[in-house]
């Protein structure tokens, strides 16, 4: 489809041969290029999809460093970390940009999840993007679970050893699972084993979800700050060059505050705990998971039965899934509906609130704050969202993306020339 | 409206933060902070206080401790980030202090020969049963790592070195145990091992409590982590990177967006 128009949209010798032949560049254009139309409104909310994307890679590349290094077995893996430390040329720095990365690709996860939230990216037709967003989510997670396993410090050791079990809590099949997880009956080398494995795999089949991801996105491009449809080529720009520098931009100052962690406080997110080696004999006084779990972890132990701990755990990010059809309302921007975006602060305080009692033992009034912090989680998600759309009364929506942008006065901009000129 | 709850939220994200700091255990107990040469964003190990502090781990440390991780080599003046600044003849010469244990030989025996700065520290005890054995039941740590594996870190190291005293008359002490002031339970094994002058000086500093406290907690923050003064290089030239492409690339920005707003 692309072919009979690329031959006049590229002039270099070079790129028309192998366009004849494979439409790649073509293929570039229209999935992240001028010929992708997004809508001109995005605001710096919009950056963090792609900010992610970049984590991933980054991600991927420092892991695939540190892989060639690293000694998977109970007895030489956190040597082989120290070694990576001290003695690999640059190693430490592969070290601590993999270990801070997955805290900030997290944060970049939970910014573009809450301005999904906010902005009612998920509502009609979005739903599978969704969907495959949250998909994306539980990999995530299962992922860097299973990394933090694999220098097999005191933390790495009993994190495992407290998250595997949660999966006993399951009637009849509880315990073969476990055993199944841990490859024996109780962790060690084997769980280790398949951990690394797992934790190799896993981040390229993020990638396929992701290349989804952005296929569903593309089918009815993204959403915007006003929540509204784009209703010509007046309300949109071509992605390049008007996104792809904003997404530079954006991830400049993001790789600039994520290198301040790297080079001056790289063990910031870290547990000293987990600089000691696992120590099976040895109990550490409060196993805590990385900060990005603190909320579930929260949840999981506000419950007092462990399978419905367990169960309450798994659905707080389960749930996501239908909030599409939990969220009645048809306004999708927080913008325009005054009572939601109370809620929303609400939802946001709770979720910190939850990741600070994550980090303290549920004994006195973390306790309390933690049950009341995950009722009013579930409360939010089951209650709030469905009736605040039958009797949130939302503000007037604008007419078009255009109307506010230009003040309705001005026919459609420079940007729109530059689209026809294409 | 908007702008307030969006900022409520902000400001409660914040509390939410700090409330989120890691628990420590004896909360209650403020560690003593001396003042650290590698601390801060341009911060480098003080040299003279890593050799002082080697020779307090040699002399008294390492009668107990091992150092696994770190090697004779990282002494001189090319370890990781530099070592702490011996010369190579000094290293060769501090290897060769101990006996190592090498082979099998063309025969198939193992034969004991003079260190060389390749090899590895030599530890005190063969395995951790014979430290046991020799500690009342103990088990001395390995010192590579001690300085990022306590809450507290250098400063948590130090107190624990300087923090022996009598214990309250109200508290019973188990047998063979110290009190500290800053060890959880303010009962540990190891019995103080810094006394005044326990060491001398070559270059003249006087060797109080403290100073070799300070002096072996530098060395022992530099075996934990050698490359911090490598990583603090090239971390400032990185932001200064970082921070020159956030500004040209959003001058590009607004030059491109110029037409669309």
């Amino acid at each position: 489809m692309a072919t009979s128009s690329s031959s006049k949209f590229f002039s270099h010798p070079v790129v028309k041969w192998i366009e004849y032949r494979l439409p790649i560049f073509s293929f570039v254009d229209h999935s992240l290029g001028s010929q992708y139309p997004a809508p001109k409104n995005l605001s710096y909310w919009w950056n963090f999809g792609s900010l992610a994307g970049a984590m991933l890679s980054i991600m991927i590349l420092s892991g695939i460093f540190l892989a060639m290094n690293y000694t998977p077995h109970a007895a030489m893996a956190f040597d082989s970390v120290e070694r990576i430390m001290r003695d690999v040329n640059y190693g430490w720095l592969m070290r601590y940009i993999h270990m801070n990365g997955g805290s900030f690709f997290f944060i970049a996860v939970y910014i573009h999840l809450l301005r999904g939230f906010y902005y009612g990216s998920y509502k009609y037709p979005r739903e599978v993007l969704w969907w495959l967003g949250v998909i994306i989510l539980l990999l995530m997670m299962a992922t860097a679970f299973m990394g933090y396993v694999l220098p097999w410090g005191q933390m790495s050791f009993w994190g495992a050893t407290v998250i595997t079990n949660l999966f006993s809590a399951i009637p009849l099949v509880g315990d073969s699972i476990v055993t199944l997880l841990w490859g024996g009956f109780a962790v060690d080398n084997p769980t280790l084993n398949r951990f690394f494995s797992l934790h190799y795999l896993l981040p390229f089949v993020i990638v396929g979800v992701v290349v989804a991801h952005i296929w569903a996105l593309h089918i009815h491009g993204s959403n915007n700050p006003l929540g509204i449809d784009t209703k010509g080529p007046q309300d949109k720009i071509p992605f390049h060059p008007y996104y792809t520098v904003k997404d530079a931009f954006g991830l400049a100052v993001f790789l600039l505050i994520y290198a301040g962690f790297v080079f001056f406080a790289p063990n910031f997110f870290g547990e000293p705990d987990n600089y000691i080696q696992a120590n099976p004999l040895s109990t550490p006084p409060h196993i805590v998971p990385e900060w990005y779990f603190l909320p579930y972890y929260a949840i999981l132990r506000s419950i007092p039965d462990k399978l419905l701990g367990v169960i309450a755990m798994f659905s707080s990010i389960l749930i996501l899934f239908v909030l599409p059809w939990l969220d009645t309302s048809r306004v999708r921007s927080g913008r325009f509906r005054p009572v939601f975006r109370w809620f929303f602060a609400l939802f946001v305080l709770d979720a910190f609130a939850l990741g600070a009692v994550g980090a303290h033992p549920p004994e006195g009034w973390w306790l309390v704050v933690g049950r009341v912090a995950t009722f009013w989680y579930f409360f939010h998600f089951i209650i709030i969202m469905p009736l605040l759309g039958w009797f949130e009364r939302p503000l007037p929506l604008p007419a078009s993306i255009s109307e506010p942008v230009l003040g309705g006065a001005r026919p459609a901009g420079a940007a729109v020339r530059s689209m026809e000129k294409n | 409206m908007r702008k307030l709850a969006l900022t409520l939220a902000a400001s409660a994200a914040l509390v939410a933060l700090s409330l989120a700091a890691p628990v420590r255990a004896e909360d209650e107990i403020k560690l003593p902070s001396p003042g650290w040469s590698f601390k801060g964003p341009f911060g480098t190990y003080d040299r003279a206080a890593l050799q002082r502090g080697f020779q307090v781990y040699k002399e008294v440390c390492s009668a107990c401790h091992s150092l696994n991780y770190v090697h004779y080599r990282d002494l001189g003046p090319a370890g990781p980030d530099g070592g702490i600044g011996f010369s190579e003849e000094e290293v060769k010469a501090i290897a060769a202090g101990v006996q190592v244990t090498d082979g099998p030989n063309d025969n198939g025996d193992m034969f004991e020969r003079p260190g060389r700065p390749y090899d590895k520290f030599k530890a005190p005890f063969a395995n951790a049963n014979a430290a046991r054995a020799s500690n009342n039941g103990a088990l001395p740590p390995d010192l590579s790592l001690i300085v990022k594996a306590r809450e507290g870190f250098e400063d948590y190291v130090y107190g624990i070195l300087t923090g022996f005293a009598d214990p309250p008359a109200d508290m019973k002490m188990m047998d063979g145990m110290n009190y500290n002031k800053y060890f959880p339970g303010h009962q540990i094994a190891m019995p103080p091992p810094l006394t005044d002058d326990r060491v001398t000086y070559a270059d003249g500093t006087k060797a109080t409590v403290a100073q070799e406290a300070h002096d072996v907690v530098t060395f022992l923050s530099w075996a934990s982590e050698p490359t911090l003064e490598m990583r603090k290089r090239i971390g400032m030239k990185s932001m200064i990177f970082l921070l020159v492409l956030s500004g040209l690339l959003y001058a590009v920005k607004r030059k491109v967006w110029r037409d669309v707003h």
